[in-house]
This record gives C-alpha cells, structure tokens and sequence, in this order.
C-alpha cells in the first residue's frame, strides 16, 4: 500500500517535472480571470485558441523536427508563400487546385530542406536559414511585392465551422496535434524520430535509414507549415508578402517553452501544445489589460527565460535523486 | 625520502556501481620515471584524472614536496605543479603554439592587455629547452601530431611542474618521433621532474621506466623496480588470476563457416584482412588499442566501407552490406562504446532492446508495446539485468546493466553472428564472469561469436582461436596449446614492418 502510495506519488512528481509548462498555463490563467473580467470567457477562450493555432501547426511539425535535433526556420516563409500561392493561383485553376498546389508547395520545401540537411551534411540551421531568405524572397517576386486579396469571399467562409467555440482552425491544429502525439509515442517513425534526436550513432548502428529518415520529418514540417497558411489565407482573404514572418521564432519559442529540448531526444506534442497555449494566453491576457505591446514584448522574454530556468532547476533536482 | 615529488595515500574513488579506485598508495621520486601499469579498467586513467583535477576522490590524500593538496581542477593541478598529457591532446589549432603554451595564464600588462613580447619570449625559452625545432609563433593545426605533443610538454618547462603524467604518448608516433619523445622525457628526467608513464608497450616500459606500479580492479598490486623484473613478473601482477578456472570457455561445437573475409583492406586503417567464423566457435581478435580491431569490425558491419576484399556469407559471397543489410543477414555488433554506439540513453530498455528490430515489431508502422513488453521481461530474465522497469531511462543504469541491453537489444533478433567489442570494458567483476558465460552459452547455443578484447586473460579465457592484430594486419593465429599470454604479447609487439607470423599452433 505504501508502495503503491509512494509510486503513485512518484509518477504525479515526474508528470510535472516533464509537463511544468501546463502549471504555468493555469497560473497564467488564474492571474489574468483575476486581472481581467473579459479574460475568463468561453467566447474569449475560443478566440485564444484561434488565434494560437496557426504557429500552433508550425509548432507541431517544428517539434517533430526539433525532436530530431534539427530546427526549421523557413516555416514563417514556407507558410507565406502557400498562402499567396492558394490565393494568387484561384483564377487560373480553381480554389481547390490552388489550395492543392499551395499544400504542395510546403510539402517540396520541406523535402528540399531535408533532402539539403540530409545529404550535404550542412547543419539545418544553415539549410533552412537559407530557406527563409530565399523562400521569403519567393513570396516577393510571386505577389509582385502586393497583398494578394482573394476574388470570390466565399473563400473566407471555408474555416467558419465552429463546433460550439471551437473553430474548425483551432481543431485542425488540436487534431494535428493528437495525430502527431500518436505518432511519436505509437508508430515505428515516432520512435525512429527519439532514438536519432537522442543518439544518432546508436540509430545508425542500429540499422535505422537516418537521411530518409531526417527528410521525411523536414516533409511533414513543410506540409505543416503549408496547411497553417492556407488556413491563414482562408481567414484573412487575402495574402501578405509578409505573412509568417518572425512567425519561426514564436514557434521556437513555444516548442522550447513546452520542454522539448533543441539538442533533440526529448520533447512531446502535449509539451508544445501547453507551450502555444502559454504564449496565446499571454498575449490575449495582456491585450485585453491594455499594456502596450513592447510591455508584452518584455513581459513575453521575462517568461521564456524564466521557464527554461525552472526546466533546468527542475532537471537538476531529478538528476540528484 | 626526501626526493619523493608526489605521494598519494589511500585514494578511493567509486562511480555507481563500479569501486574504480580501492586504497590506491603510490609514490613518485624527482627525476624518476614511474610506468603506471593495468589492464583496461583497471583503475589507471582513473587515478590520473584524480591527479589532474578531473575526478575528486571520496577519500585519501595527496601530497606534493610534503604538502598535502587538494586538486579541484586541472588549473589548480597546473599551478600545483601537476601536469596532464592527454592521449588525445588538448590544444587548440587556431592558435599560435605561444598562445596554446600558456592558454589560461596569458601574461598581461596593467591595463590587462595581453603582453604578446612576454608570451612569445617565454615560451621560446621554453621550446628551447626541450630542442623543439620549431618557433612560438608557428598556428598549431599545422604542426605534425609529435610536435603537437611537444607543445603539451613546453607546458611543462613553461610552468616549471614538478610532476608529468604521460598517458599513452606514443599511440600515435613512428618508430622516430618516439625516439625524439624519450630523449625530450630524459631532459625533463634530467631536470629533476618526476614523470607519470602509462603505456601498454611493454617494450617502452622495459626501456625508459625506473619503478613499475601495477594495478588491478582498482587496487595497486605492487611496485616493482623496472631492473629487477621482468615481463612475466609483470604480466603475472597484472593478470593476477588462474585463467582455467575463471573463465568458462564453450565447449567445443563448431558447424559451417557463417563469416569469411578474404583481402579485406581499407586504405588508411588495416589491409590484406583475412578471417573466417563457423558457427558454435568463438574467435578472439587481440590487439592494442588502435591496431585496428573495431574499425575492422565496424566495416565487416557496414559502418565503413571497404576499399577491397570479398566477403562471404554463409558460402555465399555478398557486396558489402549497409549496417540495416547486415542486421537482416543476421549479423550483431556490440559496440565499444555502449554510450556514443549501443544504447539511446533517455529511452527506457523496452525501447532500446527494440531499436534495432523496429520491423518486426511493429504492423503498418505502429508499434505493438505488448510484444515489446515481452521480448523486455524475457531479456531482462535471462540476462538477469537489473532495473527497475521497461521505461526506465537506462542512463540511470550500472555499466554492467547497461551492457547487457546492448546484448539483448542484439540477440532479440536471433542473429547468426555476433560481434562483439569490449564487451567487459569498464564494468564491475560480477557482470563480467555474467558476460563471459553468456559468450558461451552463445556459441553452445550455435553462434558465431567474434570477441575483441585489449584484456588478455578475456581473450585467452573466451576463444576457441585467437588472431592478434597489430597495426592494421592480422599478425598472428594460435589455437589451443598455442594461445600463450607471451605468443600474444609477441605477436602484438613486433614491428609491423617485420615479416607476418602465419599459424604458429
């Protein structure tokens, strides 16, 4: 009994030492209904969630490939230029056509930037630095420095579906979420995607394909950031040259917020989920108690910093026991 | 005893699960050179890294020109008087020798401005000392590895240390480079330093060392004088036990050869490589450290590739496979280094005994955690490994449990042949005789089982036939009666240049 007691205990401690950022998320919660009475309300928590789920799809995809111990920073420009290409594309081939090659387009970006990683050595952050000039500089040339504005506005009534608060946006991204929390913790590929992130020698010398491997992640980045612009253009109607942009940094910032760690082996779905929450709630919160948006700015670093410092006390004391 | 320079009393030091230092006692006289002698594990670069800052023991003490001193870090060791020789040398390339010379104690002006006339005077002085034939201004990446350990020495000369700990130093030298390394340790001997020798060479221990300390798990076994010894003293003090008895060997069963490598050559690591296995037969690949061994194996594996020879596969001759190929032929390798190779450290051991195997565990990608959760209770069973469950992280484990899943994340898979390298390094004495039995049982059970070994009686307790390899070529093969510690050490000392030992039994 005991035992069991000790164990149970055991397990809720190590929970939370792995999950530390969903205390934050509830402390962020609980100041901002006490700060704000507009905070804590079903219609304003639908919005939240809208509103984080587009870096919330970069985040999903960046996970897998950060859980690899790579990083992709052309998703910000990846997802501009499915999302002018989704837009600009619909009077000569259709909207779906145009939807279609807009999702393509992330897809080859990502295989390219993993073909890139994977075969020439180079480190991603170089290979997708690159991406993100030269992709960004795509957009550019594609939307003749223009916003793009959709034709026919049905377009933009595509994601208007709401199961009660929930917008179809929001449950595009909590269902990718889940299927790639499935994916990691159930399928071959997911346990593929720790054991290279944790020990790539051991992983080659275990017999697992490495550079497929590595490209096949870097795809379903792409194809995620593809799909967080085509939502994108879908709720704006209209396709910025600048869209997306800084967009890979927030990203980041939530995935490493959420715990997963950057030199890779460790990280999951539900860390990076509790991560765009945290930062969505943030935002909203300090919004609606009007501070200025440097404030935020600052107020937004403070938390970053702060809860990697609690991650690494956290690490340290698990390690001492 | 007043020319004692250093002394250590009682020095314990324990990692978990293994006691890596037992009441360690030694000392070194000025103007001394001291071999510090053991087999792999035995305690020595423990013992070094003790005396260089980089380990702090849990008891004992040391005592330098009748101090007693605490070493927290290798700085403190330098300022003490203690200085480090890594086998792998610590510079850094970008910089000038001057600068390498005194990295971390840079002179400065007032202003803290670094004084580059007195950096560059000095370690002149100190090059000059030693006869280095070349200037402090010289950027150390372009400098051959020999006079890159010359710079390591300068150090020496530069910060007057009473105490030199050479750890290997002629690993990586020719025949001449090494010559010049002896007559630099003669001057500093000369100069009344007292030197640290490590080496497994027992020819360069025979000809520069004065005293000889052996270690064994741990424990000093002995100090001898050099000129009242000799090498089957030394090796006695070393291997210390009666190999018959320890060591449990497969009964002899051998059936159809599994491997035959035929020209085996890789340009810069080994070459004319041949070597067969049957199955039911354990072969021994003996050799110092750097021979060869593991890269040979790694690239029978898929791991590098071959630049010549044929390879036969259960009488089939086969291209040479990538690494997931040869898991599928049926061909296991266990790596030297269970951490950097084997295990994937943040995974439990239900995910890492599984690795390799992903295929069979899994339908249409997904993966069946009830079979894995079997092949773990069974494994952890038979190899009697002990953890505390499926998910536990295995960096929480022993050495020896850790060992153990890299074999069972190998053998899960029921291979044909398994190699295995250093399969006792670094782990405490119970797993080892676990291990050695289980190498048995492996080849009783039909294996073909390929042992590399740098310790002797392991390799000579295990095998059923030994290849001595010694700078990239097979230099000898000994059966039965034949496999003798000397005809191992000759064969594994001789000069690769000298004509190749065939079949000696």
């Amino acid at each position: 009994m005991t035992a069991l007691t000790s164990r149970m205990r055991g397990t809720t401690a190590d929970w939370l030492l792995r999950n530390h950022i969903w205390l934050f998320l509830a402390l962020a919660v609980a100041v901002f209904s006490m700060a704000s009475p507009y905070f804590l309300t079903v219609n304003n928590l639908g919005n939240v969630l809208t509103q984080a789920a587009f870096i919330g799809i970069l985040a999903v995809g960046m996970t897998m490939v950060m859980i690899n111990g790579e990083i992709d920073l052309s998703v910000g420009a990846t997802l501009a230029l499915a999302s002018a290409l989704a837009i600009g594309l619909q009077p000569a081939i259709g909207v779906w056509p145009a939807v279609f090659v807009g999702f393509l387009s992330g897809v080859a970006l990502g295989a390219l930037n993993g073909t890139l990683v994977a075969l020439s050595g180079m480190h991603s952050f170089i290979v997708t630095l690159g991406g993100l000039i030269g992709i960004r500089g795509l957009v550019f040339v594609y939307t003749g420095e223009e916003a793009l504005m959709v034709e026919d506005f049905a377009y933009t009534d595509i994601p208007e579906v709401y199961l009660g608060p929930l917008s179809l946006t929001a449950m595009i991204f909590l269902a990718l979420a889940a299927l790639f929390q499935w994916v990691l913790t159930s399928t071959r590929h997911g346990r593929e995607t720790y054991a290279v992130g944790d020990n790539i020698a051991a992983a080659h010398d275990a017999g697992i394909r490495i550079k497929r491997h590595k490209i096949i992640n870097f795809t379903i980045c792409g194809a995620l950031a593809a799909i967080a612009g085509i939502l994108l253009s879908m709720r704006l109607g209209t396709a910025e040259p600048n869209a997306g942009r800084i967009w890979e940094l927030w990203t980041i910032i939530a995935v490493v917020l959420g715990g997963t760690r950057l030199a890779g082996g460790y990280g999951s779905m539900w860390m990076t989920v509790g991560g765009i929450l945290t930062l969505a709630v943030l935002r909203n919160g300090l919004r609606l108690l009007n501070t200025p948006n440097y404030v935020e700015l600052m107020v937004m670093g403070s938390v970053l910093i702060l809860a990697l410092g609690l991650d690494r006390v956290l690490a340290a004391r698990k390690g001492a026991a | 005893m007043t020319d004692v320079i250093l002394s250590v009393a009682g020095i314990t030091k324990t990692f978990p699960g293994v006691r890596a230092l037992a009441d360690v006692s030694f000392d070194v006289r000025a103007g001394e050179v001291h071999a510090l002698m053991g087999e792999n594990g035995a305690g020595k670069s423990t013992l070094m890294k003790v005396l260089a800052g980089l380990y702090k023991p849990d008891a004992g003490t040391i005592t330098l020109r009748d101090e007693p001193v605490t070493i927290t870090s290798p700085l403190v060791a330098r300022e003490k008087g203690i200085l480090l020789i890594h086998q792998e040398l610590s510079l850094s390339p970008e910089l000038s020798v001057a600068e390498n010379i005194y990295l971390g104690a840079w002179p400065t002006n007032a202003l803290g401005m670094l004084n580059k006339r007195k950096l560059r005077a000095d370690a002149k002085a100190a090059l000059d000392a030693l006869g280095c034939d070349f200037g402090p201004d010289v950027r150390v990446g372009t400098l051959s590895i020999a006079r890159q350990q010359m710079v390591e020495i300068a150090r020496a000369q530069a910060f007057n240390a009473d105490v030199v700990i050479f750890d290997e130093p002629t690993a990586s030298l020719t025949d001449g480079e090494r010559r010049q390394l002896f007559a630099t340790i003669a001057r500093l001997k000369s100069a009344g330093v007292g030197i640290v020798y490590i080496s497994h060479k027992m020819d360069e221990i025979f000809e520069i060392t004065d005293r000889i300390t052996v270690l064994r798990d741990g424990q000093v076994q002995g100090t001898r004088i050099t000129a009242d010894t000799d090498l089957a003293g030394i090796t006695r003090m070393m291997i210390g036990r009666d190999l018959a008895s320890y060591f449990h060997r497969a009964r002899e069963d051998f059936r159809d050869e599994v491997l035959r490598v035929e020209g085996l050559t890789h340009a810069s690591l080994f070459s004319g490589v041949d070597l067969s296995v049957r199955a039911g037969e354990v072969l021994g690949l003996y050799g110092l450290v750097g021979a060869g061994r593991s890269e040979l194996v790694e690239t029978i594996f898929g791991l590098r590739h071959a630049d010549a020879g044929r390879l036969i596969w259960k009488g089939q001759e086969i291209p040479f496979p990538t690494p997931r190929q040869a898991v599928d032929l049926g061909m296991a390798l266990v790596p030297e280094s269970r951490k950097e190779q084997g295990l994937v450290l943040g995974m439990g051991g239900r995910e890492n005994v599984t690795l390799p195997h992903l295929a069979m565990f899994s339908s249409a990608g997904v993966m069946d955690r009830g079979r894995e959760r079997e092949v773990f209770d069974t494994y952890r069973d038979i190899l009697d490994i002990k953890t505390t469950g499926p998910e536990q992280p295995v960096e929480k484990l022993s050495g020896g449990n850790q060992q153990k899943f890299v074999l069972a994340k190998w053998l899960c898979a029921a291979p044909s042949l398994i190699i295995l390298d250093e399969p006792t390094r670094g782990i405490d004495v119970g797993s080892k005789s676990a291990i050695h039995e289980l190498i048995a049982k492996l080849a009783e059970d039909g294996l073909a089982v390929i042992v590399i070994s740098s310790e002797m009686p392991e390799v000579l307790g295990v095998s059923h036939r030994i290849l001595t390899m010694t700078e990239g070529r097979i230099s000898g093969s000994f059966t039965g009666d034949g496999m003798t510690e000397q005809a191992l050490i000759d064969a594994v000392s001789q000069p690769a240049n000298r004509a190749v030992q065939e079949d000696i039994a």
